[in-house]
């Protein structure tokens, strides 16, 4: 542990650029105005014209906002992810993908928690599908989702210690025995 | 698979089998605590209800199962009657899996039956759960398309182009015309072989056996031409950043001529052999619904959304690799049932040997890669005449293509839904967080609002109708 708590002390704020405007499209800026202070982007697939937003909401925020977004008819859950910046404080992301299929929109809602308190509330209330996806969350990451009914392990095996894909969890490895080199033989 | 649950219910079982005998007699409390046990919180009042490395033993109480709370006031289309409230000791549990030959893979799914009804269902997870995602934090971009083919090992060229498309778009390079078309056919192949394979098991599920050999013998011609193109039948590595690993081969047009006769032929029969055959119907129709707002809901995409009405394609409303130029429509279904699924995904295969023979026809000329000589290799001649490119292939081959920070997601239509590459880089050669957006992972979170209510029969054609892949869900 003290490793981390080394390299916690060393984190640098996070690189990424900050926008205070609010975006162009109507439905998206409605739904950023009420948060104020949130940071989004504007991004373009690949291949393609299509784009979608990137938005970065305080954890405070989080439900109120996923459920204000399905208001604004972003209904069609699609993925909720969590990333381990490790060195960035703070340390844990959690980015929600919620598609409006009236508008043909897509948004990107991210949040980070720190990695002494890595708790976001659970939208399993607002998007009964995020049921699976908090769990892969808390399984791989250790993210507690407080107000998620069954929040257990789901891909890794129940009696597994530790949080596989945070950074600090080392891939591990069967030793080779190489015997053709020894004396022995 | 031994499991603490299946001795229960053989307890359970016998004691409702045998006569009314001394045993049953006792105490009304300890014929409770009996069943408790497959309720909830009695850990400490009965040792067969803790967890083991097999995962949960228990469900849910009712009352905080919001699977169940969703399916409050949901109407099932079915022929039976709900019968009256029956007394808590006739419910059962029973495994189905993770051997079951109907999970095509290592899916658990617990039922908890009254009869032949199935009130509740829990689908178990993980039994071929390998670590891609972190896996894919050590390989270099250029690694990354041989590890993700193997996540949804019916659909390589899907993941392989949601993979390279995510890449591309932290790279910022567009790739050339002609490696766009490859894409397109390549995929929509992969389409068409994906389907028939589910054609190919969903049949064999539900009874009809001669399915089974008809749907794998036209796979086969689609897999002969993926092995003539990328030299392996599945796995391909074929779609990578900046482009394709080959050209096509040639007499390729020929290849595809012969296949789309084959194939539209195949599927010409099964019609022939289902769509009046009144069992076949009797199994599918108003069997294993699930209403467009629960599709919404659990993130249930693709062909299944589309079955429940659905009309919503990646292909059309956020085209990639320019498949926005060639015509093709969006089939939809009604009831959202099993036998729409199997009709939306017929039609899919029609519409998908329509777009390959468009993108034959216009086949552009050119290069099959991006001329950028931070992500393509330079030709071997090169290496012999340039410094420039002997470095920049040194520079490939030792650390890797270099990624600008940032995020990106990426997703694809695939054969099973939406495909999704949420993609973190923090620069150098490779990913820092690699996650997918597995199709199959929503669907097989959604089976208990398919299932539930239903008969046990129907659990097998409701799960083929889904066409899960363990290796997309478990990754």
């Amino acid at each position: 542990m003290t490793d981390i708590e080394r390299d916690l002390d060393d984190a640098a704020p996070d690189a990424e650029t900050t926008d205070r405007r609010l975006p162009d499209h109507p439905t998206i800026a409605a739904l950023l105005e009420p948060i104020g202070a949130a940071t989004f982007e504007v991004k373009k697939n690949a291949s393609s014209d299509a784009i979608y937003h990137t938005m970065a909401v305080p954890v405070s925020e989080w439900v109120g906002f996923a459920s204000s977004a399905k208001d604004a008819g972003f209904d069609l859950f699609i993925d909720l992810a969590a990333v381990d910046h490790y060195t960035h404080a703070p340390r844990f992301e959690v980015a929600l993908n919620l598609v409006s299929m009236t508008e043909n929109l897509r948004i990107i809602v991210t949040t980070r928690v720190p990695y002494d308190d890595p708790t976001v509330p659970s939208v399993t209330g607002v998007f009964a599908g995020a049921n699976f996806y908090e769990r892969e969350a808390y399984d791989l990451f250790g993210i507690d989702f407080p107000g998620h009914p069954d929040l257990t392990r789901i891909l890794m095996p129940d009696d597994w210690e530790g949080y596989p894909l945070r950074k600090d969890y080392d891939i591990g490895a069967v030793p080779v025995e190489f015997k053709a080199g020894s004396a022995d033989l | 698979m031994t499991d603490t649950h299946d001795t229960e219910a053989d307890v359970v079982l016998g004691e409702e089998d045998a006569p009314v005998a001394d045993e049953v007699q006792g105490p009304e409390e300890e014929r409770r605590q009996l069943h408790d046990v497959w309720v909830s919180g009695t850990e400490e009042r009965f040792p067969f209800s803790k967890a083991t490395d097999e995962g949960a033993q228990e469900f849910l109480p009712r009352d905080e199962d919001p699977a169940l709370l969703i399916q409050e006031g949901i109407v099932v289309d079915d022929d039976y009657v709900e019968a009256p409230a029956v007394v808590e000791e006739e419910r059962q549990i029973i495994n189905m899996g993770p051997q079951h030959p109907s999970t095509h893979g290592v899916l658990r799914l617990q039922l908890e039956l009254e009869g032949e009804t199935i009130r509740r269902v829990k689908p178990i997870i993980g039994y071929l759960h390998t670590g891609m995602e972190k896996t894919a934090e050590t390989l270099n971009y250029a690694q990354g398309s041989t590890n993700v083919t193997r996540m949804d090992y019916l659909a390589p060229f899907h993941n392989e182009l949601a993979y390279s498309l995510a890449v591309e778009q932290l790279l910022g390079i567009d790739v050339p015309p002609r490696a766009d078309a490859i894409r397109v056919l390549m995929t929509e192949l992969n389409r068409v072989s994906s389907h028939l394979l589910w054609a190919a098991t969903m049949g064999m599920d539900i009874g009809a056996l001669s399915m089974m050999i008809y749907g794998w013998r036209e796979r086969e011609v689609c897999l002969d031409f993926f092995e003539k193109t990328t030299g392996l039948r599945m796995n391909h590595n074929y779609i990578r950043p900046g482009g394709v690993a080959a050209d096509l081969p040639d007499g390729w047009e020929a290849d595809i001529a012969n296949l789309i006769s084959l194939v539209n032929e195949g599927v010409d029969e099964y019609e022939e052999l289902l769509n009046e055959n009144p069992i076949f119907l009797d199994r599918t129709m108003g069997v294993g619904v699930i209403l467009p707002e629960e599709c919404k809901q659990y993130g249930v995409t693709g062909p299944i959304a589309r079955a429940s009405g659905l009309d919503w394609d990646l292909r059309k409303q956020t085209p990639y690799c320019g498949i926005d130029q060639y015509e093709f429509t969006v089939p939809t279904g009604l009831h959202g049932d099993v036998h729409d699924r199997y009709e939306v995904r017929i039609e899919e295969i029609r519409q998908s040997l329509g777009i390959v023979l468009q993108v034959v026809d216009s086949m552009p000329l050119g290069d099959y890669r991006t001329p950028d000589p931070k992500v393509t290799p330079p030709p071997r001649k090169r290496i012999d005449e340039s410094m420039e490119a002997l470095i920049h292939h040194f520079k490939l081959f030792t650390e890797g293509i270099m990624v600008p920070p940032g995020t990106a997601y990426q997703s694809v239509e695939g054969p099973r839904g939406e495909v999704g590459c949420y993609l973190v880089s923090k620069g150098g050669a490779r990913p820092w967080r690699m996650h997918w957006r597995a199709p199959s992972f929503a669907a097989v979170q959604a089976l208990p609002a398919m299932m539930t209510d239903s008969l046990v029969a129907d659990v097998v054609a409701a799960l083929a109708s889904t066409d899960p892949v363990l290796g997309d869900v478990d990754r």
